[in-house]
């Protein structure tokens, strides 16, 4: 981390802590409530790091998250499971993750363009296919029970809950989250250790930046990327799983809400790092709980309307883009098909 | 080594696109348990079938033809605009401010006024976007998707907070003035003495959008501005060596672009709703990149893909109200004319380039 971006980290957790002494319960409430809004930003933020390390860029998140959510929801509707929603959602994801490969890997199509079909057709095939199936104006029914995932105590919760300071943080925070966002904070440090630690990961990052050298050294361009992409799929399932079973109980109509270009924003401001990941979907979690919380945030000595709130998350990206916190560089290669030499 | 004539590339490589792209609806509307040829006559039935449906098909083109033409203009210059309908809703913004602020006596003063008020605001909401990737080298994708955002919000607070009348709780403006509502075509054709069209919205702005077209096609392929811009759009290098100034050229690309996409609330602000709601773009910003994608970056190409998806729209609508299929099958279509004349075009070039290859080089041993 460079010099600002330490201070903007230190700000952060500054406002958490001034919120945590002026009203506890309230801060209590409004971080448990960032994790879990974060989780799918987080596992969508990741998705993207897979897929645009390895040069292919991928504006079809949102579509992809979408797609898993009504998929997961169906199954784990139909089923009674959520873990067989999952599955499914990981399903509905990878199919739409193989049409982005076909277009932008073998047909060497714009990877923009692709993405933003994959946006409409998820938007689309959702409803259509929802409402001939449930009849619910897009809808699913609500999931009950084992449909969704419900929250893990962890061990020693019960015993530690009268602890100062740390009783809450753990009983109330860490404690009491489904598992689901579990994994999703255990993908920042298998991310990292498989970018920077695995033979894998070299090969994935030096495909983003140079997929010439990679097929000089004898290793499939095609055959890389078509694996980053895969993992994009599996994440954004896991992702949309986690918000139409785990985060709210069924699919609704356009459920994601532009969480795929906010985990594209947060791609940026981490600048396609795995930490920084987690950094920027907290802030990015962080932004939307407070929106929740104080639909018209009062600060004395202005109120801030709720519009300005929402809109937050997008007019800090363009802050960023424009350089004004650290230059973000995207992989050298993104966004650019691999044509052999010939 | 040329591969295919001009012809191929211009109108077969998208027509099968197309083709394929609603074999693939057909397919989905068959999944849904629905028959895609009761589909195929609610839609020309619906959309084309009387004077009515042709009046709301050309109403939506008339959205389309903007918002394409828009998406057209920064793709000559390699700009991917994804903007247009944060763009399209400023322009209502723009339209609005115009005609509830200004005392215009009549719409033929009124119109041009509230052009430049919609293109103004529309290139205002594209400055930013354009000045950044110029400057900064920041992404025009990324930053246009993010100002589609903002201005929903801003729009959003706009209309809540400041146009919305004293006492109404829909967030939407005030009416405009009677002396501003731009005449339908309807009253157009009743003075020359047909009828034609009752009850339906296109009016004259379908007009200002066929004349757009001609003068965007002056622009780009008559005039020594369009020509830097397709110059900066091949190759940048190329430009600067050519004494083309890049930054300039390309926020010039997007004012224009955005100036454009501001213009179809002429049509929906003030031809239609004649006041300003929320959400009036109504997704007509993003149809834009398939009109764009489909017309293959031509007026002309993008004046009958405008039409088609009018077509698809008002049929869309149609079906929604008599069937049981939702009227999203619009975006599902969409969605496969994108992917198939955008993203997988080299799917049906590439095939279609060794079938010419091939006939070309048995035609040459018959001669010999």
């Amino acid at each position: 981390m460079n010099i600002r971006e330490s201070l903007i980290a230190i700000l952060v957790l500054g406002i958490c802590v001034v919120w945590a002494l002026a009203d506890g319960a309230a801060a209590q409430q409004g971080i448990g409530s960032a994790l879990r809004l974060m989780t799918p930003l987080l596992l969508a933020c990741l998705a993207g790091l897979y897929s645009e390390r390895a040069g292919v860029f991928d504006i079809g998140l949102e579509g992809k998250m979408l797609m898993a959510a009504f998929t997961a929801a169906s199954v784990a509707y139909i089923t009674g499971s959520a873990w067989l929603g999952l599955a499914a959602g990981i399903g509905g994801s990878l199919a739409l993750s193989l049409i982005h490969g076909l277009a932008s890997i073998t047909f060497m199509g714009n990877q923009l363009i692709s993405g933003v079909a994959i946006n409409f057709l998820a938007s689309g095939l959702t409803v259509l296919i929802g409402q001939n199936a449930f009849g619910l104006g897009g809808r699913t029914p609500a999931l009950t029970g084992a449909g969704r995932f419900g929250p893990i105590t962890l061990p020693g919760a019960e015993a530690l809950r009268d602890v100062p300071l740390l009783g809450p943080i753990y009983s109330g925070l860490i404690s009491g989250q489904t598992i689901l966002v579990y994994v999703a904070f255990a993908m920042v440090p298998i991310t990292w250790l498989v970018l920077y630690r695995t033979r894998f990961g070299l090969r994935l990052r030096a495909v983003g930046e140079n997929p010439a050298s990679v097929d000089t050294a004898g290793i499939s361009v095609t055959r890389l990327r078509y694996t980053a992409v895969a993992i994009a799929g599996i994440l954004c399932g896991i992702a949309g799983a986690y918000l139409a079973t785990g985060l709210s109980a069924g699919f609704v109509k356009e459920m994601t809400a532009g969480r795929g270009f906010i985990a594209l924003a947060a791609l940026i401001f981490a600048k396609w790092r795995p930490w920084q990941a987690l950094f920027a979907t907290f802030l990015f979690g962080l932004l939307e709980a407070i929106a929740n919380l104080y639909p018209n945030l009062d600060l004395g000595v202005v109120v801030v309307p709720s519009m300005f709130m929402n809109a937050l998350p997008y007019i800090l990206t363009v802050i960023i883009l424009a350089g004004f916190v650290g230059r973000a560089i995207p992989p050298r290669a993104g966004g650019e098909p691999y044509v052999k030499e010939r | 080594m040329d591969k295919m004539p001009k012809w191929a590339d211009v109108i077969l490589t998208p027509l099968i696109s197309l083709i394929l792209a609603m074999g693939i609806s057909a397919l989905v509307i068959l999944a849904i348990g629905e028959s895609p040829w009761m589909a195929l006559t609610t839609m020309v039935e619906g959309a084309l079938g009387s004077s009515y449906g042709w009046g709301f098909t050309l109403y939506y083109a008339t959205n389309f033809v903007f918002t394409g033409l828009a998406v057209m203009v920064a793709y000559h210059a390699s700009l991917f605009n994804i903007g247009g309908e944060g763009q399209a809703a400023m322009g209502g913004l723009g339209v609005a401010l115009v005609l509830l602020y200004l005392p215009l006596p009549h719409w033929a003063i009124a119109l041009p006024v509230a052009m430049v008020g919609a293109a103004a605001f529309g290139a205002a909401w594209a400055f930013l976007p354009a000045f950044l990737q110029a400057k900064r080298g920041s992404h025009i994708v990324i930053t246009t998707i993010m100002f589609n955002f903002i201005a929903a919000a801003l729009l959003n607070y706009v209309l809540v907070n400041q146009l919305r009348p004293v006492g109404s709780m829909d967030p939407a403006s005030a009416r405009f003035p009677e002396a501003t509502n731009l005449p339908a075509l309807t009253d157009i054709a009743a003075a020359m003495g047909f009828d034609w069209g009752r009850n339906s919205p296109v009016n004259v702005t379908f007009l200002v959008a066929l004349a757009a077209c001609f003068l965007i096609w002056v622009l780009i392929w008559r005039t020594r501005l369009g020509y830097q811009i397709r110059v900066l759009g091949r190759s940048e290098p190329g430009a600067v060596y050519a004494g083309i100034n890049p930054v300039w050229i390309t926020v010039i690309a997007m004012l224009i672009s955005g100036g454009l996409a501001g213009m179809m609330a002429i049509n929906n602000v003030m031809g239609e709703a004649e006041r300003l709601v929320l959400n009036a773009v109504e997704g007509a910003g993003f149809i834009g990149i398939a009109v764009a994608l489909m017309g293959r970056n031509h007026p002309l190409g993008i004046l009958l893909a405008a039409l088609l998806f009018g077509f698809l729209y008002q049929g869309g609508g149609e079906l929604a109200l008599w069937t049981s299929i939702p009227r999203e099958l619009i975006i599902v279509i969409q969605a496969l004319v994108i992917l198939f004349t955008g993203a997988l075009d080299n799917m049906v070039r590439m095939p279609l380039e060794r079938l010419f290859l091939t006939m070309r080089r048995t035609s040459r041993g018959a001669v010999k």
